[in-house]
């Protein structure tokens, strides 16, 4: 439109992809046809979701869900999508199962195989990643949930662009998707060596970096957005390569 | 199946339970405060804001208004202060589904700052931005008559970098994104014109009450 208003300082990080207004507004029928368990301490579970009219999603895309008493309430809550966009008409969910949580405490104890819940998204193209830029991922416990959909992403992708991910844990135990990480991740356990650091971000960001520098996508709780997203800037990251996904 | 076809279908299509499904909170006895889809987040007050928090000082911080106004204005943090002090005490809503009950915030009325400069007869709607570059488009109607504040205090304290500080917008009737934090700005202007949520995918308005979340609420 012509004389739309720019501000005089530009957005920081301008949303990178249009997504379908209609997608967002449509709640669809989605139904659990698998649920594993993703960590060793049993507190985090993926949820495989078959969503027959899911119109695909970019890695790092959340959706909204929603669960239904007899009586007429409900409940919805925002989950990442863990998986990564391959057409199968199915797509995973990965849950904390948080202490005394409305949500994620019924998927964790009462649903299972078969049951119907509905679904509406995917949602936001703020955080995503389509796989075309270098991208420098840094997750904190259910944070690396959108980074996983990613590297899967990324991986089936052949690795077209340079890609490292930072995830930090408390313990072994509480590390979601352990067996899945190769040479591109590098596990910060927070219990036993201390938080993530300056060390271990400043090897990525100096000369070593890849050509035009990282795209960085930071998930996980505020605290770890706000201590992870100023470790970047004072390593020389551009806060407008920032991307910041926060769980609250 | 056109996707048309499909949001009518699902337009008429009662709401099933959950099988198992009973919720923590009873829909008899809930909280009146609370609009439909959100939950109390109590004592939590999550942050949301997508891009790093700035470091901006209250020196450093300015509000300009302009656009279709009389006179166009810029507010230091001291020329803030000067206007009559004015708080919100009430309820918050954020479209990710929690919701605040009882909050304060301090600082002045954006009719004050609305009233210094003037706005045109032909002005229908505002753009607020941040000092970030943070969009957010807002009718005019609902940022006059003691509906939006500019704000630098939480409780009794300065509002916290994180949730927006030195200063913000808050425009509590709506949904937050629509209280920008870092608030640098508002435009006055005869047409809507989509902020950066609105442009990805959220609804233009945001009203809690009517479950406004995204675009086609
Ligand atoms: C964009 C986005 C993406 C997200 N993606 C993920 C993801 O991929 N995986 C994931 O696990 N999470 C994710 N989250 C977080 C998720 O949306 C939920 O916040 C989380 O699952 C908790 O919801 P819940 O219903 O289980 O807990 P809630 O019922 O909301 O409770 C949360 C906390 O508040 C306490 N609480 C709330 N109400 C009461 C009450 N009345 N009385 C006592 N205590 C109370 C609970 O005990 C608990 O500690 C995401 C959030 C966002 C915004």
């Amino acid at each position: 439109m012509a004389g739309t208003f720019v501000p005089p300082t530009r957005f920081a990080v301008p949303g990178r992809i249009a997504v379908s207004n209609r997608a967002a507004a449509v709640w669809q029928r989605a139904t659990v046809v698998d649920v594993r368990r993703e960590n060793a301490a049993g507190t985090v579970s993926s949820f495989r979701l078959k969503v027959p009219d899911w119109q695909g999603h970019l890695p790092g895309q959340h959706l909204m869900l929603r669960l239904t008493a007899p009586d007429g309430y409900v409940a919805q809550r925002h989950y990442s999508i863990a998986s990564a966009p391959d057409g199968s008409g199915e797509i995973e969910l990965t849950l904390d199962h948080v202490p005394g949580g409305e949500v994620s405490g019924h998927l964790h104890t009462v649903a299972r195989v078969g049951d119907v819940v509905e679904v509406r998204g995917p949602l936001s193209g703020f955080f995503a990643w389509p796989g075309d830029r270098p991208a420098l991922l840094l997750g904190a416990g259910s944070g690396v949930v959108p980074l996983m959909s990613m590297l899967r992403h990324w991986r089936r992708a052949g690795r077209p662009v340079p890609l490292r991910l930072l995830v930090s844990a408390r313990t072994p135990e509480d590390l979601i998707y352990a067996q899945e990480y190769g040479d591109e991740t590098t596990v910060v356990l927070t219990r036993t060596e201390g938080r993530l650091s300056a060390a271990h971000v400043a090897p990525l960001l100096g000369p070593a970096q890849p050509e035009g520098g990282w795209e960085a996508y930071i998930c996980g709780s505020n605290g770890f957005a706000e201590h992870a997203s100023r470790l970047l800037v004072a390593g020389g990251q551009p806060v407008d390569r920032i991307r910041i996904e926060r769980f609250g | 199946m056109t996707i048309e076809h499909r949001t009518t279908i699902e337009q008429r299509r009662p709401v099933e339970p959950t099988r198992g499904f009973t919720g923590r909170a009873r829909a008899a006895d809930r909280d009146p405060r609370l609009p439909p889809g959100q939950y109390d987040a109590a004592d939590g007050w999550p942050v949301l804001s997508a891009e790093v928090t700035p470091e901006l000082s209250p020196a450093e911080w300015t509000f300009r208004v302009d656009g279709l106004v009389t006179s166009p204005r810029t507010w230091t943090w001291d020329d803030a202060h000067e206007l009559p002090a004015s708080e919100y005490r009430g309820d918050i809503h954020c479209v990710t589904s929690w919701s605040k009950f009882g909050v304060r915030f301090g600082g002045a009325s954006l009719d004050a700052f609305l009233a210094a400069a003037g706005p045109r007869p032909e002005a229908t709607h505002v753009v607020a931005y941040s000092h970030t570059g943070y969009t957010t488009n807002l009718p005019l109607a609902d940022v006059t008559g003691g509906k939006a504040w500019i704000v630098w205090e939480y409780g009794d304290g300065p509002l916290p970098p994180e949730h927006g500080g030195p200063a913000r917008l808050i425009v509590p009737h709506l949904y937050f994104w629509k209280s920008v934090k870092w608030v640098a700005g508002l435009r006055l202007l005869d047409h809507d014109e989509p902020g950066f949520w609105e442009q990805n995918g959220y609804h233009h308005r945001g009203n809690p009450w009517r479950e406004e979340r995204y675009s086609g609420d």
